[in-house]
């Protein structure tokens, strides 16, 4: 796709630069640091799994255990029960579920627990790299199958059973990625569940049992229909690590993963989340998992006209906190939506620049658009053309990802029928006009080249302001979506540890090495 | 009087009517007469299914027209709606706080319990409002507090009790499996515990709220789909005057 909004290189790159000044604070603060569910990522990346009769994830009993110690690293008391108790890993894990105290165990010799972590980190880094093995070789078995964008629906049914079927008929459909909605409760449980789930509400627990669950239902659909099926999940909330370390083990393909989302939207502590989001990135990235960013919430609070330009500001530094992550722009699935209210005169024309700026300053990451929901109503009629000027947007200007937009929006969470009317509205829209991108220039002194050029200097100037102010102080100040979150307030503060000098995490350095950090 | 009513396709009383919906069986001819000896069943004349699909293997999708007999008498119905037609403007509203209460109305909303779409609050209380009508923080007679997404029904309390409010409003978008009954349910609950619910006026609002539904769980209006924040303001401006009585 040509360059055809004129958009001035100096101001991008200026804007990136920006962005690298701003993170780099930031960055600063978060390799001093440690969280109780990156140490609980760590465990599960080395296999603790399991819970206690009570439901308490295994990986929390260890954290629980050592909540003195966790600046040490939590992995080396948990190896060291490995080498004292002569358990192999599954006897480990059902110990400490029967009540083992493994904070009372005295330390093995070094070597010992050097080289029995090394061994766990191999049996991991197996697993994963022939994940991503498998998912490349499917890709490219299947290679052109999947349509551009990528067409991604959501099932929510809350019984992970029920969601098999839901999006079995999705896949079969033309679907390209399932995401499985998590349960609203969950981003603020500081566990994750264990097992096969069948309660949740708008949602179903993320659980690794869940995932082997999909997972294992969307491979037989890409057998029978010949395409890669993308399985999605949430590594956001509380648990942001745990949630990518069991998404790299189940082969999961896309995560929503945003730097700041938990901060803004769910009054998560912004230390807690910025520690959190850079280990779950790093895992991200080793597993070859694509992330998409939540800049779609800045809209639905905000008015996407006036304020188009906290979208481009946020991908920025979505981007900045990505590659500080080891993850590769092609793995970058920047947000955005189609949320412009529709009674606005020319509001398409908006919509256009903005979609097409996006891509245009991003060309090489698969951009998340994500369709109108603030202004769907109740009129499912009306609903299906706003859903098709979406669609028409996504195609002519070429994005990644492309969220379906359902009908009855404002009104439940999607029935079977309201998936398939979305995908056929889509298949509709995107190849009868596949090829109009190619065909249209826009005029060098018009409204939409006019309107992307605005939004970038806003952003320039907003990105100045942060710089001036820092991160933090700015995200106190309320600059981010009107939304003012003090440093030393939010949900899961006591989650946070400095380092010890003496911290130890052979997965974290592994992923180093891996990633060339 | 009675005034019988039909639906009204092209005839006055031809009862027409568009349905669409999914059979979990799979698509061919007898999935489509399934489809419209269902819509028969349903009291539908000349039951004729227009569209049908294959949503996956099992499962097919129809959409269908009939005609029905059934019918409601217009003159017996009743609504209670938590306003009247005359809604107050922003500005009027604030004429009338000024000139019959003399004080700043205090309000405090959220979205509570797990439920985490401010969609509903923020229309009616965000500065910005919704669809060209100004939330309620834009008033300046009103001093809102948007409180957000999952406050526990105790804090809301807590909170409310804090700023001395006149008004709590409760927003529930997340409807799945009753959620919202229960939540709502606990809140007014928790109020008569701690012997409060006199002291505020308690309002619901979402999508699948009415002022029925709201009146039975015990709270004083409730507000569903097409709702601004004047609708809001004016029952809350109508409901503290009856209450100082002057």
């Amino acid at each position: 796709m040509q360059m055809r909004l004129f958009l001035p290189p100096e101001r991008i790159a200026r804007a990136r630069e920006l962005a690298t000044r701003i993170v780099a604070p930031v960055l600063e603060f978060i390799e001093a640091h440690t969280t109780v569910t990156v140490e609980r990522a760590t465990l599960r990346l080395a296999g603790a799994d399991g819970a206690d009769p009570d439901g308490v994830p295994v990986p929390n009993l260890v954290v629980d255990q050592l909540r003195e110690r966790l600046d040490e690293g939590a992995l080396k008391f948990w190896v060291n029960a490995l080498v004292r108790t002569g358990e192999d890993v599954a006897g480990l894990n059902q110990q400490i579920a029967a009540g083992l105290r493994i904070d009372s165990l005295s330390l093995a010799d070094p070597a010992a627990i050097e080289e029995k972590a090394a061994e766990l980190v191999a049996t991991c880094a197996r697993r994963v790299k022939g994940n991503r093995a498998l998912r490349e070789e499917r890709l490219a078995r299947y290679a052109g199958k999947n349509h551009a964008p990528l067409l991604y629906v959501i099932v929510a049914t809350g019984n992970i059973h029920e969601d098999v079927k839901q999006a079995r008929a999705a896949a079969e459909q033309g679907a390209d990625v399932v995401a499985v909605i998590r349960t609203t409760a969950q981003s603020l449980l500081d566990y994750v569940p264990y097992g096969a789930t069948t309660e949740g509400f708008g949602g179903t627990y993320a659980t690794q049992e869940n995932f082997r669950i999909m997972r294992a239902a969307l491979d037989e659909v890409v057998e029978r229909q010949g395409r890669y099926i993308y399985l999605t999940n949430y590594a956001s909330g509380l648990c942001m690590p745990e949630i990518a370390a069991m998404g790299a083990l189940e082969r999961l393909d896309m995560m929503l993963n945003d730097s700041m989302y938990g901060i803004l939207f769910r009054d998560i502590n912004m230390y807690r989340t910025f520690v959190d989001q850079k280990f779950s990135r790093m895992i991200n990235a080793w597993a070859g998992v694509i992330i998409n960013t939540g800049e779609d919430n800045y809209l639905t609070t905000s008015d996407a006209v006036e304020k188009a330009y906290t979208v481009l500001a946020s991908q920025f530094l979505n981007e900045r906190f990505a590659f500080a992550a080891g993850l590769e722009p092609w793995q970058m699935g920047l947000g955005h939506a189609f949320e412009m209210d529709p009674s606005i005169k020319n509001g398409f024309l908006m919509e256009l620049a903005q979609a097409l700026m996006a891509r245009e300053i991003f060309p090489e990451a698969p951009l998340k658009y994500m369709p109108p929901t603030k202004f769907m109503t109740g009129d499912i009629f009306k609903g299906v053309v706003q859903n098709a000027l979406f669609n028409f947007v996504s195609q002519m200007t070429g994005q990644g990802i492309h969220l379906l937009g359902m009908l009855t929006e404002a009104i439940h969470t999607p029935f079977m029928q309201d998936r398939y009317l979305a995908l056929e509205n889509a298949k509709y829209v995107m190849n009868n006009m596949a090829d109009l991108g190619n065909e249209v220039e826009f005029k060098r002194d018009g409204a939409i080249v006019g309107r992307a050029h605005a939004v970038l200097e806003e952003t320039v100037a907003f990105l100045e302001k942060i710089e001036k102010t820092g991160l933090m102080p700015a995200i106190e100040e309320g600059l981010f979506a009107d939304i003012k979150r003090p440093r030393d307030m939010g949900k899961g503060l006591e989650g946070l540890r400095k380092k010890a000098d003496g911290y130890w995490n052979p997965f974290e350095t592994h992923l180093h090495r891996e990633l060339g950090l | 009087m009675t005034q019988i009513v039909r639906p009204y396709g092209d005839t006055l009383n031809d009862g027409a009517v568009q349905l669409s919906f999914t059979l979990p069986v799979p698509f061919g001819p007898r999935g489509r007469e399934a489809a419209r000896l269902f819509v028969e069943r349903l009291g539908f004349r000349h039951a004729e299914i227009v569209h049908a699909a294959a949503l996956s293997e099992g499962f097919s999708f129809y959409v269908a027209y009939g005609r029905t007999e059934v019918s409601v008498d217009y003159d017996a119905i009743h609504v209670e709606e938590a306003t009247g037609e005359k809604l107050y403007s922003m500005n009027e509203a604030c004429d009338v706080i000024r000139a019959r209460l003399g004080r700043k109305v205090v309000v405090v909303g959220a979205c509570t319990g797990f439920d985490a779409h401010t969609v509903g609050i923020d229309a009616i209380m965000n500065m910005k409002g919704y669809n060209h009508h100004y939330g309620l923080e834009r008033y300046h007679e009103v001093e809102a507090h948007n409180l957000g997404a999952q406050v526990p029904n105790e804090k809301l309390i807590d909170y409310a009790v804090k700023v001395k409010a006149d008004a709590i409003l409760v927003s529930q978008i997340v409807t799945q499996k009753d959620i919202h009954i229960q939540n709502l349910t606990e809140l007014i609950e928790l109020l008569e515990a701690r012997s409060l619910r006199e002291r505020f006026i308690v309002c619901a609002g979402g999508t699948r709220i009415n002022n029925k539904l709201a009146l039975e769980l015990g709270y004083d209006a409730g507000f569903g789909q097409g709702t601004y924040a004047e609708h809001v303001a004016t029952f809350l401006i109508e409901r503290l005057i009856e209450k100082a009585g002057v």
